[in-house]
């Protein structure tokens, strides 16, 4: 599996394609001196087996933001996530969450987060309603008073009203998706860790959730967001890291890792060969010919080079047939940091 | 199952009083970090009430009486007294008086009052405790073995807390097991023999109000008498993520338990075994009543629940929640 673990190599996320209203980038109550909802401080998991599942991290997540958690199956996030909730004990490091360092803080730090932690888990022989009265009640900071008005009032902010009543086996994996979420906004909270909250979610389903992300990320809410659907992340996310192996490649806000990003230029010609001899001689690197086109990265001068480039081509007589800049998406990015193999690693 | 892996037991549980204490020191730490307008959308800390302490543990205790294994399990138990009474209504002739059946079984044509007690002394040794056994079992590692511990754990819950309310849930299983059995082998009675006072152990007569309450004291003394049974199922149950398999190690032991307290040759060890004291119960249909027998029992009961409770608290609250 070739790794390319470097932080500079992000080479192409993209910026252009961004939908509208996409990033909450504005929505959120971000300060730049505001302090840290999640800090991690050289958190560290080995298993009992020996595996070491997460290896010296050192995450910051900024209140107010919401934080994509990206990498690779089996590279940690998860096992990450269970550390930050309290529910496995680092072999060493700190975690701190709402400025309170866990797992010591379970008692007084949870209350105020919303989780969904690998997917729901549901009483299967009781109604939807009824497992979300079952988490209410887990939680003693919960008024029992209002818990009828919270269940029902984070049902319907799902989708989930009409089959509130039935039994949650009878449910399909994205209604049980749903019901996981709801049970996380029971409450107003704090922060949302949510571990692929749209795995399983039909279309509909995966944009009301990610409107649903904006809304309370407006409302104030910091929202932890791990996901595989990396346009998902690009489209609601101000904020992301990347794991690899345990590892933390990067970590800033989506914006610094987009104005890293750099096209790759990609010149289409009957004369690729000629092409790519001219554009060598100026300077782009990398560069890749196949039939009747060549690519390659542009040299990072001051000045913008691609005009230049094209009169070079033209001058060197090669037939140019098209020329320009194709921006990568947060795909490429991603793949360039983690890797091509598609083997987890063991 | 390694025990390397885990962590310092007290710090990951939270109070089980219902005293604020942890929010109120969180909230120093809060104040300073909160921007006034997110402040009034997202609530912050919420003190922790008596009620709502209270909420997990009656949740719990609907819960199991809402699963169809537990209606299941208290079907089977009533049942038992009915077979009993027909068998021993058929069979009259060849038990009557027969040396080696069951305690009370004699009685049972003269007084039906007395099936209750036949009953509880047929279900007590095997049938009883293995339905606590299941229950018991599958507790915690039937709720890790779901997935649905994780997300009562980030509630949170907190480790005692829970392990206290499925102790609870637990214990009120035993007493509508016992009561199960009690009452079905009650209509039993009353439908196949004749009710009346009865002769007590001790030769004297009491009224039939007096042998309900009696009926009524030993129930509940036998529900008590499984307290250390169902602390053994709860320490099994933290130590697997499987229900299945929880239920059957605590089932099994029961069985085994059983087995070496009938072994002549295990007597120095018998006397330390949860199940030995179990039937003294029928020392209190004597008149007047002896306790000692009853409360050797209980006294045994209760230290098993101070060794088994404490090594179920310290397995929950260091371990691993990966499932
Ligand atoms: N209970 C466990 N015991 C031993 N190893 C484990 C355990 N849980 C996870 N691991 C290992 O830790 C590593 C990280 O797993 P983790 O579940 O955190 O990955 P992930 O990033 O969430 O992956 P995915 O994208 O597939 O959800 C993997 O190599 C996995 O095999
Ligand atoms: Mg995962």
């Amino acid at each position: 599996m070739t790794q390319s673990p470097v932080v500079e190599s992000i080479d192409s996320v993209d910026t252009e394609e961004t939908p509208v209203g996409g990033p909450a980038t504005a929505a959120g109550p971000t300060r730049a001196d505001s302090p840290a909802v999640i800090r991690t401080q050289g958190l560290t998991k080995r298993f009992a087996g020996g595996q070491l599942a997460v290896d010296g991290l050192d995450l910051t997540v900024p209140r107010g933001s919401v934080f994509g958690f990206l990498g690779p199956n089996g590279s940690g996030k998860t096992t990450t996530i269970r550390m930050l909730m309290g529910l496995i004990a680092p072999t060493s490091g700190v975690a701190t969450v709402l400025g309170a360092s866990m797992p010591q803080s379970v008692g007084s730090v949870l209350p105020r987060v919303g989780a969904l932690i690998e997917g729901p888990a549901l009483y299967g022989f009781l109604s939807g309603r009824d497992n979300l009265v079952r988490y209410d009640c887990a939680d003693p900071t919960a008024d029992p008073r209002t818990r009828a008005r919270r269940v029902s009032e984070a049902l319907d902010r799902v989708g989930l009203t009409a089959a509130a009543g039935k039994k949650a086996r009878a449910y399909s994996l994205g209604m049980k998706q749903r019901l996981g979420l709801a049970a996380a906004l029971l409450q107003p909270r704090e922060l949302l860790v949510l571990d692929e909250p749209t795995n399983g979610l039909d279309p509909q389903g995966m944009r009301e959730i990610r409107a649903l992300i904006r809304e309370l990320a407006g409302e104030g809410t910091t929202v932890f967001l791990s996901s595989h659907l990396l346009d998902e992340i690009e489209q609601v996310c101000t904020h992301a890291a990347v794991m690899s192996k345990g590892r933390l490649l990067v970590q800033g806000t989506v914006r610094e890792l987009a104005a890293r990003a750099q096209g790759r230029l990609v010149v289409r010609t009957p004369d690729a060969a000629r092409a790519a001899e001219v554009l060598a001689a100026r300077g782009v690197s990398d560069i890749r010919v196949a039939e009747s086109r060549v690519d390659g990265e542009p040299a990072t001068a001051g000045d913008d080079p691609l005009p230049g480039l094209c009169a070079a081509l033209v001058e060197a007589g090669v037939r140019v047939s098209g020329f320009g800049v194709e921006r990568g998406t947060l795909e490429d990015a991603f793949v360039a940091l983690t890797g091509e193999g598609f083997d987890v690693a063991g | 199952m390694s025990q390397a892996e885990v962590a310092p037991p007290a710090p990951t549980v939270s109070a089980p009083k219902a005293a604020p204490v942890s929010t109120t020191v969180a909230a120093p730490v809060m104040e300073p970090v909160m921007e006034p307008m997110a402040a009034s959308m997202v609530a912050g800390v919420r003190p922790q009430t008596a009620a709502g302490f209270l909420a997990l543990f009656r949740n719990e205790i609907t819960l199991t009486f809402r699963r169809t294994r537990t209606i299941a399990l208290l079907g089977l138990l009533a049942a038992l007294p009915v077979l009993l009474g027909v068998v021993v209504k058929i069979q009259t002739g060849n038990l009557h008086g027969g040396p080696g059946g069951p305690a009370f079984i004699a009685q049972v044509t003269q007084n039906g009052l007395f099936l209750v007690f036949a009953a509880i002394t047929v279900a007590l040794p095997v049938f009883l405790p293995m339905t606590v056994g299941v229950v018991a079992g599958d507790s915690i590692a039937g709720e890790a073995a779901t997935g649905t511990l994780r997300y009562l754990l980030v509630a949170p819950a907190g480790r005692t807390r829970l392990l206290a309310a499925k102790f609870a849930a637990a214990m009120a299983f035993c007493w509508a097991a016992t009561l199960a059995v009690a009452l079905s082998a009650l209509a039993t009675g009353a439908a196949l023999f004749p009710m009346g006072g009865m002769t007590l152990l001790s030769g004297d007569t009491i009224g039939l109000g007096g042998a309900l309450l009696r009926a009524v004291l030993i129930a509940g003394v036998v529900a008590l008498s499984l307290a250390g049974l169902v602390a053994i199922g709860l320490f099994v149950s933290t130590l697997t993520g499987s229900g299945i398999a929880a239920m059957a190690t605590t089932v099994g032991l029961v069985i085994l338990v059983q087995i070496l307290d009938s072994l002549p040759q295990l007597q120095a060890i018998q006397p330390w075994l949860f199940t030995d004291h179990w039937l003294t119960f029928a020392d209190l249909l004597r008149e007047p009543m002896y306790w000692d027998g009853v409360l050797h029992n209980l006294g045994l009961q209760a230290l098993y629940l101070a060794v088994f409770g404490s090594a179920a608290w310290a397995r929950l609250t260091s371990r691993d929640i990966t499932a």
